[in-house]
């Protein structure tokens, strides 16, 4: 498997005038194509701070950060999708799709005909000329997905996307996006705080410890599910087991 | 949404009683308007209320009907109605560009904006007879008012409706590639337009403070020339006069404003 991005001996702090706060210490870890990898960890301890880096947005202080050279040369090759939908409520769906391209100055026919067809493939299109607020949650999550592979990134971010949805609308979002992800061949990384979300969805997971964040280790996910869908993988017979397992890595082992 | 066609009897009996609020509602506000304007009428007329200090509504047309041919009334409406159209856009114009300024250079907002805070609660009025100094008796001293009065507070509210924009916002510009000119273009600006619009609703208001306080001292027309000249002499129903047509400028810029307001939301929704 080739590798897209690797971590080595990456360090950050932030600082402010009340003092420093160390967010990552030592962390070297690496994501392969085509996976989906989940980071987890107490809240707070440096999850985001890892997107921001992977997505430029901040430089590490120590140690480096590499990335393959198809990534290296494509300034859009990673998909950044934040907590929330951050749809823009003034714009129209279509319009709200467009922004990375107007952005990475891409709004060209072509590009825009293959944001309509995105729209079309998921079920989106007869929406195109709404706003937002006439959404539902899920659709507009799907929106935000759209937004983000319009620009046609090798690598998306997914940084707690489904947080702000209702526990029914997160279990199938969830699986509605990851579906898609897979459908498009995209390698993605999700930061999330619910243990069964990073089980069920991932490849393999990040376990941070709490602040400053270190790696405490990486686990391979391997569910035999039978079917699609939202509880087929919390259904496969392995779930609980690796559930477990990251909660006494996070927790400790209950007396 | 969806919605029913065939409507449910209690969904008759709803809309039915909601119109019929809203009737009694808009009536009550008529008769309200009617009834002061009928007691003003009558009780000078009974002579209760003296009509040589209050005027009276007959008073008012007649004293509409020669000021209009004796003191050319429609120049000095046109005047201060200039004068508050001026003084409005330059406040809209000067305020929305200091406010992009503050925003986009923190250093410069730091600095300045406990000046702005300062020069904000100072009282305007104070400052007219400064500028009568400084730039004489006449439209310019006026507009100078006007905006005085409205400026610094709409710098402000600007200013803190784009600081307050949605930092998620910020970050996905940035995340998609974009710059700190991006961000302007796509996300506090059109994200703002609900705020300038009602800094605007407000700013309107304040245009007109300023530019009658400024008339009061350092005009020879507009309606707040007429109203000091009324006073001087003794003539109540100019003043008044002039008082109701204020009134109905200030009632007229509103609506035009919401208006505006009406037409851009309608927009957003109906596309």
């Amino acid at each position: 498997m080739n590798t897209l991005l690797s971590f080595q001996d990456v360090q950050y702090h932030y600082h402010t005038i009340s003092g420093e706060t160390q967010a990552l210490k030592n962390i070297s870890f690496t994501v392969h194509e085509g996976e989906f990898f989940s980071i987890v960890g107490p809240s707070g301890c440096g999850k985001t701070t890892l997107l921001s880096m992977i997505a430029g947005l901040i430089k590490p202080q120590s140690g480096a950060l590499h990335f393959s050279d198809s990534l290296k040369n494509n300034p859009s090759g990673i998909g950044y999708m934040l907590q929330h939908d951050q749809l823009f409520e003034w714009r129209t769906i279509y319009k709200n799709v467009l922004l990375g391209l107007e952005l990475r100055h891409k709004n060209t026919k072509e590009r825009r005909e293959a944001a309509k067809e995105l729209l079309r493939q998921y079920g989106l299109e007869p929406f195109q000329n709404s706003y937002p607020n006439e959404l539902s949650g899920g659709m507009r999550q799907r929106a935000a997905l759209i937004r983000t592979l319009v620009c046609d990134p090798e690598l998306l971010l997914l940084d707690e996307p489904f947080s702000a949805l209702d526990y029914q609308t997160r279990l199938t979002v969830s699986s509605d996006i990851v579906d898609i992800i897979k459908q498009e061949k995209k390698t993605a990384i999700l930061v999330t705080h619910d243990l069964s979300e990073a089980v069920a969805l991932s490849d393999r997971i990040l376990v941070l410890s709490a602040r400053p964040a270190t790696v405490l280790r990486v686990m391979d996910i391997h569910l035999t599910k039978q079917g699609t869908g939202a509880a087929a993988a919390r259904r496969a017979p392995e779930f609980s087991a690796y559930f477990n397992e990251l909660w006494e890595e996070l927790h400790g082992k209950e007396q | 949404m969806e919605k029913n066609n065939r409507q449910s009897p209690e969904q008759i009996l709803y809309e039915k009683k909601w119109k019929r609020n809203r009737m009694l509602n808009r009536s009550i506000q008529i008769l309200v308007f009617l009834f002061f304007f009928i007691q003003w009428e009558v009780t000078t007329a009974l002579g209760i209320v003296d009509s040589f200090f209050f005027s009276s509504p007959s008073l008012i047309m007649k004293s509409l009907r020669t000021l209009i041919k004796n003191n050319g009334l429609l120049m000095h409406i046109r005047v201060t109605l200039l004068e508050i159209l001026l003084s409005f856009a330059l406040v809209v114009l000067i305020s929305l560009v200091i406010a992009v300024l503050f925003w986009y250079f923190d250093r410069l907002s730091t600095i300045f904006e406990p000046y702005l805070v300062v020069l904000n609660s100072l009282p305007k009025s104070a400052l007219a007879p400064l500028f009568i100094v400084w730039l004489g008796t006449g439209m310019k001293t006026i507009i100078v008012a006007g905006i005085s009065v409205a400026l610094f507070g709409a710098i402000i509210s600007l200013y803190t409706g784009f600081k307050q924009t949605d930092e998620g916002k910020i970050r996905l510009v940035y995340a998609l590639g974009g710059t700190k000119r991006d961000v302007l273009r796509k996300v506090i600006l059109p994200g703002s337009i609900p705020l300038i619009i009602s800094t605007m609703k407000v700013n309107i208001g304040l245009s007109l403070v300023g530019v009658v306080i400024g008339e009061f001292l350092a005009a020879r027309c507009g309606l707040g020339y007429l109203i000091i000249y009324g006073t001087q002499t003794f003539k109540m129903s100019m003043v008044i006069t002039s008082l109701v047509l204020l009134c109905l400028i200030a009632v007229l810029l509103f609506v035009i404003i919401d208006l505006f307001d009406r037409l851009i939301n309608h927009k957003k929704s109906s596309a």
